[in-house]
């Protein structure tokens, strides 16, 4: 026999397992429905993949494990899936959770299954596989997916069978062990093979069970020794609470102490349940999922109690009634133990694959509690405790929620086993407050994670529409530039219109680069525009109109496109953006009206057989008297006169910097207009090409002269109001 | 030897003191160099504890920017989706005294609340995907939009912008999955809640106590 360790803490509880255990495994009447959650197990729930009114055979797939920790659902029995909706499931909460619902036919059809023939023959990945797809999860209480578990990456030694059922009541593992012993041995052989045989097997079990300690050691000895095999040894050790824990029992049967944050496959040690052992026995061998269990159903409310095979699903009070089950004297119906079970809502709910005891206690077997009292700091609890944790302290900080501290004082390593609670003179309900402040933490790290998760795509956002704003300006920018550089060009066709210089004004205006030069020029290809001929002028007009017209529609197009985009944008800048595009429609249409006007009067005119012109352009026209050359009409004579009589007026006036500007202008516009007369004499071939062409360098030679004058002048004095004049004088 | 004159004296302690400022202010200038922090730990520690729902309750556009405005003294308690949890672990950092939840910019829900978007009546405007401060609408111009739940933050700013009001909050229900257990009421809040069925779940496990009576009945 090998050594035993001792596990710190522990208690031990009145046992009451006799009360179930006088009768042989007992088999249940097929139920009319079967309730199947689809969450049994810890992890994702499955996934259905059968829908209403499908016919099912029993062990037939009807949802689909969901990812890798997680498990499928297999009908029970044969039937017709009458629901798919939520029902009461026992939960602690007491809530609702999606249940696949059958109803059964009472043939017990069962799905085709094959048998593996020798599973000695079939590599570990394979057996694993198979395990999974049989739905078996851990049968001891808390349902973890039992193939995850034999997929350890690191490599195993010690394989531990868990046939310690410490809490008291229970006896189905004690039942199992009886009767089939010899399948749970193959079962462990399927095991040890999948985990490439270690060095060691182990099984370890209390000694309050000598039955089934009997029972193992004749069916070992009966068993046909395998050459592969390693050997199997039934470990017996003092009866304690809760020595069934995974952790505590790796240290009774090891003296190792599994660490804070591991598991047991850290040292090289697998822990697998009893009654799963012989589920994975049933699905390698006989090809059958998991589709019942043995539970045991016990307490004095049950006149007949006794372990029960049970098909997953049958509804609690279904098994109640094969117990004699009597409600009026059971104040409280418990699933599982009566240490670390959990009070059912109603006998609605059906009996789920970690099923292992229904407790139907009366009042008199287990009284309401006494009141909580305050805690007398007495250290009852941390003598009790088999994970060395500190009750008291973790009490405190758990009634002020201090979850920091809490986790300090590891309160992650709490198995929720109750032997606190149990030795606590005070009767403070201590894992209460342990499960309570759990869920807790665990709320607050799934909130941290979800607002982490919603920090980096709030960053992600800003960053995106921070790109998009300048995306935006940057268009918006060029868009700008190709606009003014369109404007000038339109302003200087619609100026140079009748003259036949359009051919290279254009260009000069495009460059964005208004010059002083340029603006002389329009207004000198203005004054030859009214000079022309009625008829040309009337084409003048009649362009300016189509030209408005033309942008007018543009604008409005704009301005439309605008709005429609103004759905995706709402902002303050491009709220204004768009009122300054429906200013430029605006602009427009005003322009569109003037030109139209000024057609209008043309038509006057020449209807009227005026020939003097008034459009409003000329009387703006400061035109020095130097210009007007050869002025056929005396009226304009005239003007002209009286012009350059005030010109003088003002000049008198002027400083010598302003009269040098003055100067410098009118030169400006001589060479405008030599240019002028110098391109029309290139373009019509003229014998006088060579006198313009010197007229034109002289002129520019003199405005140089002006200029450098004028820059010697203009050094002391502002130059503020030399832009406002000269915009003055050329317009 | 000789013995030092006291002007020596005074000029080896001075080209001494020299010696040493230089040493270390040499030291102290590589590492502000080297080991400069960039931007501000403080406001990054602040968000780090803000709920990150980027409503916009606080006035200002974000967690972050709130985050900021705190380090440069704005009030700790105008966080309702934080609520009181989030004042009292601001005030921990900042070691400042925790002050109750300012009424003015909103109350804490007592419930978790995701956007929903009744799609038959969805227009397809794209006004509550400009609105989303996480990115959790899907949809295009005139086609249906849909929330993704699981990123959606509840902050609503999404509610107010849609022109046909085809959003609604809906409170996420609890499902098995997030249900935990509630820490036991005291004897003197069960009293005053005056609900016993609280109490029986709680004590489940004190009651194995009564057990021991009924001992000789199992042996």
């Amino acid at each position: 026999m090998s050594k035993v360790w001792d596990i710190h803490g522990g208690i031990h509880p009145a046992e009451n397992k006799q009360q179930s255990l006088t009768g042989p495994l007992q088999t249940v009447a097929l139920p009319k429905t079967l309730v199947l959650p689809l969450s049994q197990h810890i992890g994702a729930p499955a996934t259905p993949v059968v829908s209403v009114g499908d016919k099912v055979l029993k062990g037939q797939l009807i949802a689909a494990a969901k990812g890798f920790v997680s498990a499928p659902v297999h009908a029970s029995s044969s039937g017709v899936v009458s629901a798919i909706e939520e029902r009461a499931v026992p939960h602690a909460s007491g809530m609702q959770a999606p249940c696949i619902v059958i109803e059964t036919d009472g043939l017990e059809r069962w799905a085709e299954h094959n048998a593996a023939a020798n599973y000695r023959n079939k590599t570990a990945a394979e057996l694993v596989a198979i395990i999974r797809d049989a739905g078996i999860t851990g049968l001891g209480g808390a349902g973890f997916p039992s193939a995850v578990k034999l997929q350890p990456r690191q490599s195993i030694d010690t394989l531990i069978i868990n046939a310690t059922e410490c809490e008291p009541y229970i006896t189905a593992d004690d039942q199992l062990m009886r009767q089939r012993s010899a399948d749970i041995l193959i079962g462990i052989d399927i095991l040890a093979h999948i985990l490439g045989d270690p060095e060691r097997v182990l099984i370890g079990i209390e000694d309050n069970k000598p039955e089934a300690q009997e029972a193992l050691a004749k069916a070992l000895a009966n068993k046909p020794v395998s050459e592969h095999a390693p050997p199997i040894e039934v470990v017996e050790f003092p009866t304690k609470y809760p020595s069934g824990g995974e952790k505590q029992l790796v240290q009774i049967l090891t003296g190792e102490e599994v660490p804070s944050g591991k598991l047991p496959a850290d040292l090289g040690i697998v822990c697998q349940n009893i009654g799963t052992t012989h589920a994975i026995y049933r699905a390698v061998c006989h090809g059958e999922p998991l589709v019942s269990r043995i539970t045991t159903v016990t307490g004095k409310a049950c006149s007949t109690p006794g372990n029960f095979e049970v098909l997953i699903g049958t509804p609690v009070a279904h098994l109640l009634e094969q117990a004699g089950f009597n409600e009026a004297l059971c104040p409280q119906l418990v699933m599982g133990g009566p240490m670390m079970g959990f009070a059912l809502p109603s006998t609605a709910v059906p009996i789920v694959k970690a099923t292992n005891c229904l407790l139907a206690t009366t009042a008199q077997e287990s009284p309401a509690p006494p009141p909580a009292q305050a805690c007398i700091r007495c250290g009852h609890c941390a003598e009790a405790c088999p994970a060395n944790l500190l009750p008291q302290q973790l009490y405190w900080h758990a009634q002020s929620k201090n979850y920091e501290r809490l986790e300090a004082h590891h309160l992650g390593d709490c198995i929720e086993c109750g032997a606190c609670s149990y030795v606590c003179p005070s009767s403070i309900p201590l894992v209460q407050y342990y499960r309570a402040a759990k869920g807790e933490i665990r709320l607050i790290n799934e909130e941290k994670q979800q607002s982490d998760r919603a920090r980096i795509r709030f960053e992600r956002h800003q960053a995106r529409i921070e790109q998009e704003e300048k995306d935006k300006a940057a268009k918006r920018e060029a868009r700008k530039l190709a606009a003014e550089a369109a404007k000038a060009k339109r302003e200087a066709d619609a100026k140079t219109g009748a003259a036949n210089t359009a051919a290279d004004t254009p260009s000069a205006s495009t460059e964005k680069s208004t010059t002083d030069l340029d603006i002389v020029q329009a207004a000198m290809a203005r004054v030859a525009a009214n000079k022309a001929s009625p008829q040309d002028q009337r084409k003048r007009f009649e362009r300016a109109i189509e030209t408005t017209a033309a942008r007018l529609a543009k604008a409005e197009k704009d301005l439309e496109a605008f709005t429609k985009d103004e759905n995706a944008e709402l902002n303050k800048e491009q709220l204004a953006q768009r009122e300054q595009q429906r200013a430029s429609v605006e602009q427009a249409r005003l322009r569109h009206q003037e030109a139209k006007n000024k057609l209008a009067a043309l038509d006057n005119e020449q209807s009227s057989e005026q020939s003097s012109e008034q459009s409003p352009d000329q009387k703006t026209q400061p035109e020095s008297p130097t210009d007007s050359d050869d002025e056929p009409e005396l009226d304009r004579a005239a003007t002209a006169i009286a012009r350059a009589q005030k010109n003088a007026a003002q000049l008198a006036l002027m400083t010598p910097e302003q009269k040098l500007q003055k100067q410098r202008d009118s030169l400006e516009k001589r060479l405008g207009k030599a240019r002028t007369r110098l391109a029309q004499a290139e373009s019509e071939g003229s014998e006088q090409l060579e006198a313009f062409a010197k007229a034109v360098s002289s002129l520019n030679e003199k405005i140089n002269a002006t200029n450098l004058e004028l820059a010697s002048l203009t050094q002391t004095s502002e130059p503020a109001n030399k832009p406002a004049q000269q915009s003055e004088e050329t317009r | 030897m000789t013995e030092m004159s006291s002007l020596e004296l005074l000029l080896t302690a001075v080209i001494a003191l020299v010696a040493l400022a230089t040493v270390f202010g040499v030291i102290l200038g590589y590492a502000a160099v080297t080991f400069k922090v960039e931007g501000n730990p403080l406001a990054e520690q602040i968000d780090a504890l803000l709920p990150q729902t980027q409503c916009g309750n606080c006035g200002y556009p974000g967690c972050k920017p709130y985050a900021q405005a705190i380090v440069d003294g704005e009030a700790i308690n105008k966080c309702p989706p934080g609520g009181q949890a989030t004042i009292d672990a601001l005030a921990n950092l900042l070691d400042v005294p925790a002050p109750e939840l300012d009424a003015e910019h909103g109350e804490e829900a007592e419930v978790k609340s995701v956007a929903y978007i009744r799609e038959d009546e969805c227009i397809g405007c794209t006004k509550c995907i400009q609105a989303c401060p996480v990115d959790a609408i899907l949809g295009a111009a005139k086609l249906m939009h849909t929330v993704i739940a699981d990123e959606c933050t509840g902050c609503d700013l999404c509610v107010e912008p849609c022109p046909v009001d085809c959003i609604d909050m809906l409170p996420i229900p609890q499902t098995v999955s997030d249900w935990h257990w509630q820490t036991p009421l005291t004897p003197a809040q069960r009293f005053a809640s005056n609900n016993p069925s609280h109490h029986s779940n709680a004590n489940l496990i004190a009651s194995d106590r009564g057990l021991d009576d009924s001992k000789d009945h199992a042996a």
